[in-house]
């Protein structure tokens, strides 16, 4: 392997492994507000357990979040320095403007509440996790305007070989974040729901012939991420959908990935299984429905979807002036085109990303009904199955993000800079395999260890807290520091 | 002035405002297996940089962020340059963020022991490694003409810049130890005050060490300029302070003497360097300057006026948190968590 490949492995390893943290960071920080929020509402002592359980578990998540976030500020510099500089004009603004909007909110606030329990007023203390949590959804919002110019660039021009900005509002505003943006957080909202209604169904199916307190406190559980998660899922899927129809505009070459479209059709039919053959760029089996692939990017039965050889051949020509055999002789290749490595990888990330999609809606909408029907707890197959459906949201995630990035490929930055351009020329295959080896090796453990503490701290029964007036002062014990 | 001399400026604030806040973060994580006996007293040592520990780190992002935005080339060849020592410095933060984390979810001392080495080897590794870094940025590197550093791993450890990384070690240890006598209570108070004559020495001797070594070895005092003249008086100055208070036992001043020391460094180091950000050894011509690194007119604009709003808020509600916690911890404080 080359230093491109490793250094696209090595990005691959890190940015996926950041992202199994960073959406239930989003979306539980949230319902940990909510929760903290009815607490100090009600005043109820079962709403700030309810509060700390989830408290905790978010905080074990959290952390993961942030240490692995510090790489990927870290490595646009140490792998792709001569993207950087072609870029940084544009690209930085978002990555510094992240930092102080976001990161200082998310983690000073953050500070403040886990220490803040008995040192700050309860309606203040209640701000901060409101606070760390606004944070959190800043810092998305930030980095997707950074990816989304590598998607869709905006409000710039090139001068001297590098990408200067002529308009901030542009960047800020460029049509790909604001569909992208409420799909990455809503995924994030979802995923949060799904972890506390998996854990919750586990409690519910342990203890679902008790009547303790306990019980409650995961019922109810259950029912705020029901409702959150209905939202959530419905507005996920509205964005992508919305998503889906903006590619077809912006990013013809990505949809033509995701659906595995080889030739330009009109009306186009949506492929639902294809086995494909990548060298000669067709498929080899191809099971599909007339007209629907139309029918999904115009809302009409007719309209043209543009294939991966159509688009390949247009390519070609339109930046034949600048990628022509002297660069590909430069960079080692054998031929200059433009089809995503890996069709396949991307067209089925799609069908998995769509595919759990549905079936946590459905899921919701099951939960809801049992719940109108008070038979939640009755129902052991259907908690069962919400226990494992913990990995949907993870699944949809991480398969989004593999469609997004690898249909983007060959670009770095779509139409401006190849990826073969934009690795540091002076970082070599014996740096990256130390570097890709260390970080797979150390990030291998910690998802070992913070599995772990999940399913310690997440199965760990608690004692139900007593209503107010049932409190005596308790004896006190020697007095420990706990943390 | 100009934009690009302004963020230079912005730049230097930032890094000034890392190695203050995480400057402590690192002398407590070094100091930790030091001066805590028992588990409470570690617990209790952790906590004296727990609620702030993660916000003094978001310093380091947004200076890296605020690189990138400003001057990209400085970004580029500064973070490719020091590959392998950025690795090592990003391995630290790794395990040592997740060990706050980690460290009280289980009982067993095998497992906690294991938390509290993550701790000061991430905290070593960083305060020793930034400490080279700049030594080296200072020392210039060899760059060539395309901007990148074409020396290897071993020509950054070279006997300048590993001075410069003991430096900053003496240093955030020292000024750890400060904090710690600020912030805790007997019997770890007395431990720490023990070490604060030795590890005040240390800094000394090797921050003099360190300025003569840059007379000889570096280009640092070629053209001499003012702010350099006032920023090494005042670090001089600022550390002869930080003894006399301890010697009289005013640690609070101390800890802001030894501060300002810190604050004096990084102004000598950037000083030095301006207007070059980071030399070339191999050839002046290709050194990157504040003006052929940086961004466009109108990025460093927008970015100014982002700036100045979002850094004195910042600084405010930190501040505000430090007063929230301004309270010291003792054995019998019951720190909910």
């Amino acid at each position: 392997m080359d230093v491109l490949d490793l250094s696209r492995m090595q990005f691959a390893v890190t940015t996926v492994y950041h992202f199994f943290f960073v959406p239930l960071t989003l979306g539980l920080s949230i319902l940990v507000a909510i929760m903290h929020t009815l607490y100090v509402r009600t005043n109820d002592e079962r709403y700030k357990q309810m509060t700390k359980f989830w408290g905790k578990l978010f905080l074990i998540n959290f952390a993961m979040g942030i240490v692995t976030g510090i790489v990927q500020e870290f490595q646009f510099g140490m792998n792709w320095s001569e993207y950087s500089r072609f870029v940084g004009d544009i690209f930085g603004a978002p990555l510094a403007v992240e930092a102080l909007m976001a990161f200082f909110l998310e983690s000073t606030f953050l500070g403040l509440w886990i220490f803040g329990w008995d040192k700050l007023p309860k309606k203040i203390h209640l701000a901060t996790i409101w606070l760390a949590a606004i944070g959190a959804n800043i810092s998305a919002f930030w980095i997707l305007v950074a990816n989304s110019f590598m998607q869709n660039p905006v409000g710039y021009t090139v001068v001297d070989g590098r990408a200067t900005m002529t308009d901030f509002f542009a960047l800020i505003t460029n049509p790909n974040v604001f569909l992208q943006y409420p799909h990455v957080v809503l995924g994030g909202f979802t995923t949060g729901a799904f972890f506390v209604l998996g854990i919750s169904a586990f409690h519910l199916l342990r203890h679902r012939r008790q009547t303790a307190e306990n019980t409650w406190l995961f019922q109810r559980s259950f029912n705020i991420a029901l409702v959150f998660g209905l939202f959530a899922i419905l507005g996920t899927m509205l964005a992508g959908h919305a998503q889906g129809q903006n590619m077809a505009r912006y990013q013809p070459m990505k949809l033509a990935a995701a659906e595995g479209l080889w030739f330009d059709e009109d009306p186009a039919a949506l492929s639902m299984f294809q086995i494909g053959d990548e060298r000669a760029r067709d498929s080899i089996i191809n099971i599909r429905i007339p007209s629907l692939l139309s029918f999904l990017t115009y809302d009409t039965p007719n309209g043209l979807v543009r294939g991966i050889n159509g688009l390949n051949e247009e390519y070609v020509a339109r930046f034949a002036d600048r990628y022509n055999e002297e660069y590909a002789e430069r960079y080692g290749l054998s031929t200059i085109d433009y089809v995503p490595p890996a069709i396949w990888l991307t067209y089925w990330s799609f069908r998995g990303m769509v595919g759990a999609g549905v079936a946590m809606f459905v899921l919701i909408l099951a939960g809801l009904w049992f719940r109108f029907r008070g038979t939640i707890l009755q129902q052991a197959f259907y908690l069962r199955v919400m226990v494992l459906a913990i990995v949907l949201p993870y699944v949809a995630n991480t398969t989004g993000w593999l469609l997004t990035e690898f249909g983007r490929q060959p670009w770095i930055v779509f139409g401006e800079m190849r990826i073969e351009e934009a690795v540091s020329p002076n970082v070599t295959v014996a740096m990256l395999w130390i570097t890709l080896l260390g970080f797979t090796l150390v990030y291998g453990v910690l998802m070992a260890v913070d599995l772990w503490l999940l399913w310690k701290y997440g199965s760990a029964g608690i004692t139900p807290a007593r209503a107010e007036e049932d409190l005596q002062p308790e004896p006190q014990p020697a007095p420990v520091v706990s943390y | 002035m100009q934009l690009n001399e302004l963020w230079f400026i912005l730049i230097a604030v930032l890094f000034i405002g890392f190695f203050f806040l995480e400057g402590f973060d690192y002398g407590v994580g070094i100091l930790l297996p030091f001066i805590s006996k028992n588990d409470t007293e570690r617990r209790l040592v952790i906590n004296s940089i727990g609620p702030v520990w993660d916000a003094n780190e978001v310093w380091l992002l947004t200076a890296g962020g605020a690189m990138f935005a400003a001057f990209p080339h400085w970004y580029a060849t500064m973070f490719s340059g020091f590959y392998l020592p950025l690795f090592l410095i990003l391995l630290g933060l790794i395990v040592r963020g997740v060990a706050f984390e980690f460290r009280s979810k289980m009982e067993d001392p095998r497992w906690r022991r294991g938390w509290d080495y993550a701790i000061f080897i991430g905290s070593l590794l960083p305060a020793i490694l930034f400490g080279v870094a700049f030594a080296n940025i200072v020392r210039g590197l060899a760059i060539d003409a395309n901007m990148n550093y074409v020396g290897s791993f071993f020509d950054l450890l070279n006997p300048y810049s590993l001075l410069g990384g003991v430096v900053t070690l003496a240093l955030f240890v020292l000024h750890g130890a400060l904090f710690l006598e600020l912030k805790v209570d007997s019997p770890i108070r007395e431990r720490v005050q023990a070490l604060l004559v030795p590890s005040w020495l240390a800094a000394l001797i090797l921050t003099v060490l360190f300025v003569a070594f840059s007379f000889v070895d570096t280009p640092m005092f070629a053209n001499v300029n003012v702010v350099q003249g006032i920023a090494l008086t005042a670090a001089v100055a600022a550390l002869l302070a930080t003894g006399f208070s301890v010697f009289r036992r005013r640690y609070g001043l101390a800890f802001i003497a030894n501060g300002l020391t810190i604050v004096g460094v990084v102004v000598l180091l950037f000083s030095s360097l301006f207007p070059n950000v980071m030399p070339s050894s191999i050839d002046p011509a290709f050194s990157l300057t504040v003006y052929n690194a940086s961004s466009t007119p109108y990025t460093l604009s927008i970015m100014t006026g982002i700036a100045l709003f979002f850094v004195p808020l910042v600084l405010l509600y930190q501040g505000w948190t430090y007063w929230v916690f301004r309270k010291r911890l003792t054995l019998s404080s019951h720190l909910e968590y």
